[in-house]
């Protein structure tokens, strides 16, 4: 870790968003994670992602559990609502939150143990649900706080920072996320911020589960050759499928495209997802499509990112309930206390 | 962009933005840790090595360094009035407090060289003539028309601005090494002089002569219109002690405010400025400009004098017509106005237009060359004029400038009379002392204080008006005292202590891009410089401020780094994982006389480290 603080200097350009932020506003605590760690880096697109679509701190809520990456909330946006739960139970205490208020945005920060190991049922039915959250996993294929043991999502076959093999099978979860129901899945790379900072944009703005598996290697203990997590391993065989940009309803259209099939996908708040195509047989609205390409170029040893599924006008856990439009915690004793008369009405009913 | 070449001691001098702009080149951040350090003695040498006149300059000096100082830039757009650190007067810090230094003074020649070289004026250049070849064995004699050694330190130089026990103090230093002194003696012929078998000879007259308006009524009025710098002159050696109650003080360069204030203590009342171009165009120091209105001295712009008017010999005051900018031709020039002229009453008036140079002294067949203005011509970097054995320096040289540059240019001609004493070309100049060296002495410790300050400038303190006004011996300015001195160091970014980047040990995680406070560090595809620089993490618009180019990453991308704004707080290199950046002090140590051409050379290169 660091001894000083950031200064709180700033580059003398440095823009503001609408609400007279800069991004640097959007900041946390300094990172007490080891130099390097790609989980920083996700800090800091978390970062960029809520300066740009013009996020009121106040209405984000974070959440996470147990692990490095679970340390991060404290590092970004400040002045956010958060609360760290216990090893691998998040979603129950996002999706508990979610419920009682809705009117926030929330974003869970979990690790690959505190998903894919301890969390995993609660991870599945979170997702299976539709709890209107972005969930970004940063996963680094290692439990780094124990030291570098292989974690559940640890590739068959990769190599330990001392030599070890790991003979288990992985876990993908953007695999997983596609068949539990998600409605936006995507993967990415904490070394690649063009592609990531778009991806959570996106996700913040998508009404729905959204699930961004992010590989970020872990700099002490799994970063070295033999890891399939690796800064170098990931780069080589990193395949996007495809590059997005958010347009947010305020900001105009400015940015200039190399030819490609342009895709442009509306979601449910008037943001703008515009996909270019960088594989021709991708279509990011085919879940089934993208499940079969996925374990194709995994066989394959490929790593895929981009945006991989969207369902731009998915449900989410509160329509299947039917809730009423106020957020619950805002309800007032007059809603929430309801006459005798209403208790005759039901009790009629059952006779 | 061709990767930046770390090895040319001329980059990283330049990112020491202080230390680049200072005529001499002091490594200004290196004496501010010492000063923060409260290691005063030790600022104070590396200060006298360099300037010479640390306590002088330490309260007259024109400060170059300061417009160049990067906090200036840093704060800009987050402080309401962005300001550099305080450079000058924390100089003065390490003056006021360094205690006894004599036994850190280089020792006295103990043998001669059997050398003789004259220098002609006692003022800063040729005094940093005499102290750099002194030590060295040659045998210096010092002539100059006054009494006593300084030049124009003491002479045009207001007391309250500069205690003559400071000049008597720091001339002292260099009249320990026993210079044969000629006080009291001037020089009326080179020729003769010459004829006198110097081995070289060094000339620092300076700019002796103040400019005449030579107006109307002036004849008439000759017992109240000075000239300023005589004027001034006068006052520091006690002929003058009063002036009229109403004074009008004509020019706006730094001599007029000297005027204006000392009129102040002289019993002037009614003391006004009266300057013929606008305000910001005035050549006077924007300080100095703040202190004389700080004393309720009003500046009057736009007012050209045209006239004296006159009583029975007695001045009553002067016409002056109304100006203002006009577009002449494509060229912007002060031109009339055309409304009526305007009539000030006073009792005596200073003149302030400028100083010219004067060389009646010099005849004109001994082979020296004049140029169209009738100055001789110098060569810009040895000194040395078309005598071969006589050289020039401070304003005598290129015309009125400022202490800082006179010793500038003592440290240049002391280099070229050494080299031309032992038969060298003095063009062939040694190159300076540089050295590199890692302040890295923890995982997160480093030699110096990274921590930046939040802090803005400080004031000064000073000496109520109502004291200060009274007498013209007075000292204005209190100073700093060790806990503002303190303070005000901390505000300095310590540019000196480098960013350097080892691309070979490079994973590029990203890490020290996101702690960068100040976005400066950026990993992209190459380019062209002009179109790199729109594309970079923020803006790189200051083109006087270079780009650090590394290639030879993995991605086959460049770390470009906008050096500009960084605020070397060292950040990148704790958050980097291998250890590709490091933080390495830059010392510069400029060329002076008796420097060895291959002592000088590099005595460390900066260190680069390899991948794990």
């Amino acid at each position: 870790m660091t001894y000083i603080a950031k200064p709180k200097l700033h580059h003398p350009s440095l823009e503001k968003n609408a609400h007279g932020y800069t991004r640097r506003d959007y900041e946390g605590r300094i990172s007490t994670l080891c130099a390097g760690c790609g989980h920083d880096s996700i800090s800091a697109s978390i970062i960029q992602a809520c300066f740009e679509i013009d996020l009121e701190p106040h209405r984000l809520a974070k959440f996470s559990g147990i692990g490095c990456s679970s340390k991060t909330p404290d590092y970004f946006v400040s002045p956010a609502h958060g609360f760290n739960a216990v090893h691998g139970r998040m979603p129950s205490v996002l999706t508990g939150a979610n419920i009682a208020a809705k009117d926030l945005i929330y974003l869970g920060v979990s690790g690959d143990g505190d998903t894919a190991s301890i969390g995993l049922g609660q991870f599945a039915h979170a997702v299976r649900r539709g709890v209107n959250m972005t969930y970004i996993v940063e996963n680094n294929g290692v439990y780094g706080l124990t030291k570098g043991q292989f974690s559940a999502t640890s590739d068959k076959g990769s190599k330990a920072k001392k030599g070890a093999e790991n003979k288990d099978s992985a876990i993908d979860l953007v695999m997983l996320a596609l068949q539990l129901g998600a409605t936006y899945v995507g993967r990415s790379f904490s070394g690649d911020k063009h592609q990531l900072v778009p991806l959570i944009k996106g996700a913040l703005s998508h009404k729905g589960t959204a699930i961004l598996d992010v590989i970020s290697p872990c700099v002490a203990f799994n970063n070295h050759v033999g890891s399939t997590k690796s800064f170098d391993y990931v780069r080589e065989h990193n395949e996007a499928v495809n590059r997005m940009d958010v347009i947010t309803p305020r900001a105009p259209i400015t940015a200039e495209y190399a030819p490609g099939e342009l895709k442009e996908v509306r979601q449910h708040d008037g943001s703008i997802l515009r996909l270019r195509k960088l594989e021709d047989d991708y279509d990011s609205t085919d879940r089934y499509a993208a499940l079969s390409y996925l374990a194709h170029k995994s066989a394959q040893g490929e790593i895929v990112t981009g945006l991989l599924f969207v369902e731009p006008d998915a449900s989410d856990l509160h329509d299947s309930l039917n809730t009423v439009d106020c957020a619950l915690n805002k309800l007032e004793d007059a809603e929430l206390v309801p006459p005798p008369s209403a208790l005759a009405k039901i009790n009629d009913g059952f006779r | 962009m061709k990767p930046t070449d770390i090895r040319d001691p001329n980059y990283f001098h330049k990112v020491v933005d202080c230390q680049w702009a200072c005529p001499a080149h002091t490594p200004v951040p290196e004496y501010i840790r010492l000063i923060a350090d409260q290691r005063y003695a030790d600022a104070y040498m590396i200060n006298w090595k360099s300037n010479v006149f640390p306590g002088i300059l330490g309260r007259t000096c024109d400060r170059p360094c300061e417009p160049a100082c990067r906090r200036g830039r840093v704060e800009e757009a987050q402080q309401e009035k962005p300001e550099p650190v305080a450079i000058c007067r924390l100089k003065r810090v390490a003056a006021d407090n360094k205690g006894e230094i004599e036994n850190l003074l280089p020792p006295l020649a103990v043998k001669k060289n059997g050398k003789r070289v004259a220098c002609i004026g006692a003022g800063p250049a040729s005094l940093t003539v005499a102290r750099d070849l002194l030590p060295l064995g040659y045998e210096v004699h010092i002539f100059d028309a006054e009494k006593k050694a300084g030049g124009m330190i003491r002479t045009q130089i207001p007391r309250f601005r500069l205690p003559e026990s400071v000049i008597d103090e720091e001339v002292g230093y260099i009249l320990r090494y026993e210079p044969v002194t000629h006080f009291g003696t001037r020089i009326d012929s080179l020729k003769k002089f010459l004829a006198e078998g110097w081995d070289a000879v060094f000339v620092g007259t300076g700019a002796p002569r103040g400019r005449d308006l030579d107006l109307p009524g002036q004849k008439e009025a000759s017992k109240n219109v000075h000239i300023g710098i005589d004027w001034l002159s006068s006052v520091s050696f006690e002929h003058i002690d009063k002036i009229g109650k109403r004074v009008i003080v004509l020019g706006g360069g730094n001599t007029a405010m000297d005027c204006c204030r000392t009129s102040r203590r002289l019993g002037g009342e009614d003391v006004k400025v009266i300057v013929r171009s606008g305000f910001d165009e005035m050549k006077a120091s924007a300080w100095e400009k703040e202190d004389a209105q700080h004393e309720g001295i009003p500046i009057i712009n736009f007012l050209n004098p045209r006239e004296f008017t006159h009583e029975n010999g007695k001045l009553t005051g002067v016409w002056f017509t109304k100006m203002h900018w006009a577009d002449e031709g494509g060229k912007r020039k002060l031109v009339p106005t055309g409304e009526p002229d305007v009539h000030f009453e006073c009792d005596d008036v200073l003149m302030a237009v400028g100083q010219e140079n004067a060389f009646p002294w010099i005849e004109r067949d001994i082979g020296m060359k004049f140029d169209k203005w009738d100055m001789p011509v110098v060569d810009p970097v040895t000194m040395q004029s078309d005598i071969k054995n006589v050289f020039f320096g401070g304003d005598a040289a290129f015309g009125p400038k400022n202490i800082i540059w006179a010793v500038a240019h003592g440290h240049d001609a002391a280099v070229s009379i050494d080299l031309f004493c032992n038969g060298q070309d003095a063009r062939v100049r040694p190159p300076p002392g540089v050295s590199m060296m890692s302040t890295k002495m923890g995982i997160h410790e480093w030699a110096y204080d990274n921590d930046v300050s939040l802090d803005i400038r400080y004031k000064v303190p000073m000496v109520e008006p109502e004291i200060a006004l009274r007498n013209v011996k007075v000292e204005v300015e209190k100073g700093f005292d060790p806990l503002l001195g303190y303070k005000e160091a901390q505000r300095c970014l310590n540019c000196d202590v480098q960013t350097v980047f080892s691309a070979g040990a490079c994973i590029e995680c990203d890490a020290c891009v996101d702690i960068c406070p100040m976005d400066c560090i950026t990993f992209t595809e190459n380019g062209e410089e002009a179109e790199l620089r729109t594309r970079l993490n923020a803006p790189a618009n200051d083109l006087t401020q270079d780009l650090y180019i590394q290639d030879g990453l993995k991605t086959g991308r460049i770390m470009a780094k906008d050096e500009d704004v960084c605020l070397h707080c060292g950040l990148c290199a704790e958050r980097c994982p291998t250890g590709a950046w490091d933080m390495q002090q830059f010392y510069l140590e400029v060329t002076q006389a008796g420097c060895k051409p291959q002592a000088a050379i590099a005595k460390r290169s900066p260190q680069l480290a390899s991948a794990k």
